[in-house]
């Protein structure tokens, strides 16, 4: 089905997934997971789901979006989506990424230099439905047809395509088959943008039709604003679990701890991914550790939102995207902090400090800085006692997109890991070419049906084959090795991938934050902080 | 008479072409401000600029890293298209011509520039034909622009070879466009070669080969823009702010009469209160 999949399949009116996913057809990988054989089968979508959900595009599905009932019902949401493209397009509804979206609608020249940079692309065996331009041309000629008032000659002029539920149905599944890497757009020679493509059509389907990914919506965004985090811990969970954190990690590193909250005035209010709590609570143990060490004047915030970073907006909703980053803002406002200072986590990196930028305003345009950046100075400013053979075990470093290409921190971690890793070691390629982990745009958290095994087969794919070229030296079990990713959301897809494929227990690749390897080499903390052992 | 008509014909492509371009180019400037959406490394400064920029329009750099096979045809065929600028570039600059060496030049130029880019819409057209990966992607118009180029430019270089001895070529028409000299007589040839690019100047702007227009904002207003909400655009923010958006998904909250800012600051999982 492959070699013969074109644009028009896209309108097909059967419920047949367009392709197939093989495991032999995906890139190879090394050694030791160098033979397709021996890879674990796909999980395969049950008759149940099939039968009512929309699951008419590839071997999986992200958004469980169930089939309509009536024909009716189907016009009736072509005719909302017809309608949410239509403002797509307008200064009023989409004021916030207009000219780059019309640009790219209008410019693309089809001459395919993206696909090679996309690593889901590359990672499938090149199968067209993944092709960084196959989901934008159908987008661009509905723009073509459908907002620009085509004539007679507009499906000469710019192909044709016919909208149809079918359609809508798949391009809702196929808006997340893109982790938003930008990794087409950095190298097309026009400065065309297929993933903000992937970007707007997401928008299309939350802002006008109410459709996204319960993970990144109802457990996400919308919980968040009720409770305070995704997690669904409120303020008094939060201290709890903080106080905890504190406890443990001083016990742990013979320092005491604690972390402050609500400190009017303080120079910095740290905002962590509130997953980091609970998941990996050594981070922010380290984080409170090394601020103190260094002697920064630092506080938390207990107000809503104002503990838990993440702001899924940034990949589906503009208008959950700007009450998340104004409430971020206003807690900052209120304990009249002189920075907010982002935990690791790449995607509130750019959220708050890059894309929220010109809407803060005024008193709420409070200075934004990165924790790498932060770290980087306390390290080089010598304000820790450090020994860096407590580090003596191969580390690599995994580059968040959102942190490296799209907002240009690149060399602040590695002038850290330099500093404290005497085995340190490059994935390539690494700084703002780097790969996505597989899990950007939400796929780390999405877990519906069986995207996992397409998150770890597919987009993880290209990572993953980093990792195991960055530790082919010393896959050995014997020596324990170090992934070092600072963000939530690498992490989160690390933990699944690399368990799923056994790395840890077989080849004892470990991976963890860059604050902890900091604690790690502090000389006054007990040696062996970071403890080996799976998360 | 026939010759004044060409002159027409060849004023209005220009003014076609320019025209085609600044309405293009004004349409995207008054797009409003997005949020910042830069692609790194984002360079600073003239200088910073100019050494990206420089490489990146007279080698297309960025075809050359990520494209190679792609660049063997465009460049080529781009090459083409600078030569022939400047060839006209000289014609409008030096109207009569100049001495001889400056007419040599031209000449040189113009031949090739035209030659490649007959050899590299050529090199592209059969790129988009023969490869699949191109060709799915591929609208009539496509091809038939590539077939425009192809035309236009073994028109001109027929109608400069193969002109009856006596009569003028390209360059002399084009410096007789300028001067008005209705007394040149071009063969048919040359002015089926001229009526094309003229034709063809003008088709241009209307099409995705205005690429020239939209990289200047790609890369200007969208990839290296780190600019903050200062100064205008805090005054152009505000007023984006006042937009009343209609989308229609509940948890929005747009009814069309509510702002943006008023969205922006109510809590949807909190009954909409702030």
């Amino acid at each position: 089905m492959k070699p013969s999949l074109e644009l028009h399949d896209m309108w097909r009116q059967d419920r047949e997934p367009l392709i197939h996913l093989q495991n032999d057809q995906l890139m190879p990988l090394p050694a030791p997971l160098d033979n397709p054989g021996t890879d674990y089968p796909w999980k395969t979508l049950s008759a149940q789901t099939r039968e009512r959900c929309e699951c008419g595009l590839d071997d999986t599905c992200a958004l469980s979006l169930p089939q309509p009932k009536t024909p009716e019902d189907e016009a009736q949401l072509v005719g909302k989506f017809l309608s949410g493209l239509e403002k797509l397009f307008t200064r009023e509804n989409n004021w916030t990424f207009l000219q780059p979206l019309v640009l790219t609608m209008e410019h693309c020249a089809r001459c395919q230099t993206c696909s090679e940079a996309c690593h889901i692309y590359e990672a499938s065996g090149r199968n067209e439905l993944y092709r960084p331009t196959f989901r934008s041309e159908i987008v661009r000629r509905l723009y073509f047809k459908h907002i620009r008032n085509g004539g007679l000659l507009t499906a000469w002029r710019h192909g044709d395509v016919k909208l149809n539920w079918p359609l809508v149905a798949r391009l809702a599944e196929l808006a997340y088959r893109c982790n938003l890497c930008r990794r087409c757009a950095q190298t097309c020679p026009i400065g065309a943008d297929n993933g903000l493509v992937a970007h707007e059509l997401r928008k299309i389907f939350s802002q006008e039709m109410g459709i996204a990914p319960k993970e990144l919506h109802d457990n996400g965004s919308m919980l968040q604003l009720k409770v305070g985090s995704s997690t669904g811990m409120n303020a008094e969970a939060v201290k709890d679990n903080i106080a905890f954190i504190d406890e443990d990690i001083s016990e742990k590193t013979g320092i005491e701890v604690r972390t402050p909250w609500d400190v009017e005035g303080a120079d910095v209010l740290l905002i962590h991914n509130a997953g980091e709590i609970m998941a990996w609570p050594e981070n922010p143990g380290a984080f409170a550790l090394v601020l103190d060490a260094a002697g920064i004047s630092w506080t938390m915030s207990s107000e809503l939102a104002a503990y838990d970073s993440i702001n899924y907006g940034l990949w589906y909703d503009d208008a959950q995207f700007a009450r998340v980053a104004l409430k971020h803002a206003e807690a900052a406002r209120k304990l009249k902090v002189k920075r907010i200072v982002l935990g690791e986590c790449g995607h509130a990196h750019k959220a708050l400090a890059v894309i929220a930028d010109r809407i803060l305003d005024g008193d709420l345009n409070i200075p934004r800085q990165s924790s790498l950046t932060l770290l980087r100075d306390i390290i080089v400013g010598g304000r820790l006692e450090l020994d860096p053979s407590r580090n003596d075990f191969p580390v690599t470093l995994h580059d968040p997109c959102n942190v490296v290409r799209l907002m240009g921190v690149v060399e602040p971690q590695r002038e850290v890991v330099r500093a404290i890793c005497p085995r340190f070691r490059e994935m390539e390629p690494h700084g703002v070419d780097n790969y996505c982990c597989g899990g950007g745009s939400g796929f780390a958290i999405m877990s519906g049906q069986n995207f996992p095994d397409w998150r770890f087969h597919v987009s993880g794919r290209k990572k993953l084959q980093q990792i195991l070229d960055a530790f082919a030296d010393c896959l050995d079990p014997a020596t324990p090795k170090y992934l070092c990713a600072p963000c939530s959301n690498c992490k989160g897809q690390f933990r699944d991938m690399l368990a799923y494929y056994g790395l840890w227990e077989k080849h004892r690749i470990l991976y963890g934050g860059l604050v902890e390897l900091i604690v790690n080499a502090m000389h006054d903390v007990k040696p062996g902080f970071i403890e080996w052992e799976w998360r | 008479m026939a010759t004044l008509v060409l002159y027409c014909f060849l004023y209005a492509g220009g003014i076609a072409f320019l025209a085609g371009c600044v309405v293009r180019a004004v349409r995207y400037a008054k797009e409003p401000i997005h949020l910042r959406w830069e692609i790194y490394p984002v360079p600073h400064g003239r200088s910073g600029e100019l050494k990206i920029m420089v490489p990146e329009i007279l080698f297309l750099k960025g075809l050359w890293e990520f494209n190679r096979p792609m660049w063997l045809v465009s460049y080529p065929f781009h090459l083409g298209l600078y030569l022939i600028i400047i060839t006209l570039a000289g014609v409008v600059i030096v109207p009569g011509g100049g001495d001889e060496f400056l007419h040599r030049a031209a000449l040189i130029t113009g031949n090739a520039g035209l030659v490649l880019v007959l050899a590299g819409a050529t090199g592209l057209l059969v790129r988009r034909l023969t490869n699949r990966e191109l060709r799915i992607y591929s609208s009539g118009a496509d091809i038939f622009n590539l077939l425009f180029f192809l035309l236009t430019a073994v028109l001109l270089l027929a109608g400069y070879w193969l002109r009856p001895a006596g009569t003028p070529g390209p360059l002399a028409v084009l410096r007789g466009v300028l001067a008005w000299d209705g007394a040149l007589r071009p063969s048919g040839l040359l002015t089926a070669g001229l009526v094309s690019g003229a034709a063809l100047a003008a088709y241009i702007p209307m099409t995705h080969m205005a690429h020239f227009i939209a990289k200047y904002f790609t890369y200007h207003s969208v990839r290296w823009d780190e600019r903050s909400a200062e100064g205008s655009i805090a005054r152009r923010m505000a007023e984006y702010l006042t937009y009343r958006p209609t989308w229609a998904a509940k948890h929005v909250s747009a009814d069309g009469q509510r702002t943006w800012a008023e969205i922006a600051t109510t809590n949807p999982a909190r009954g909409g209160s702030k």
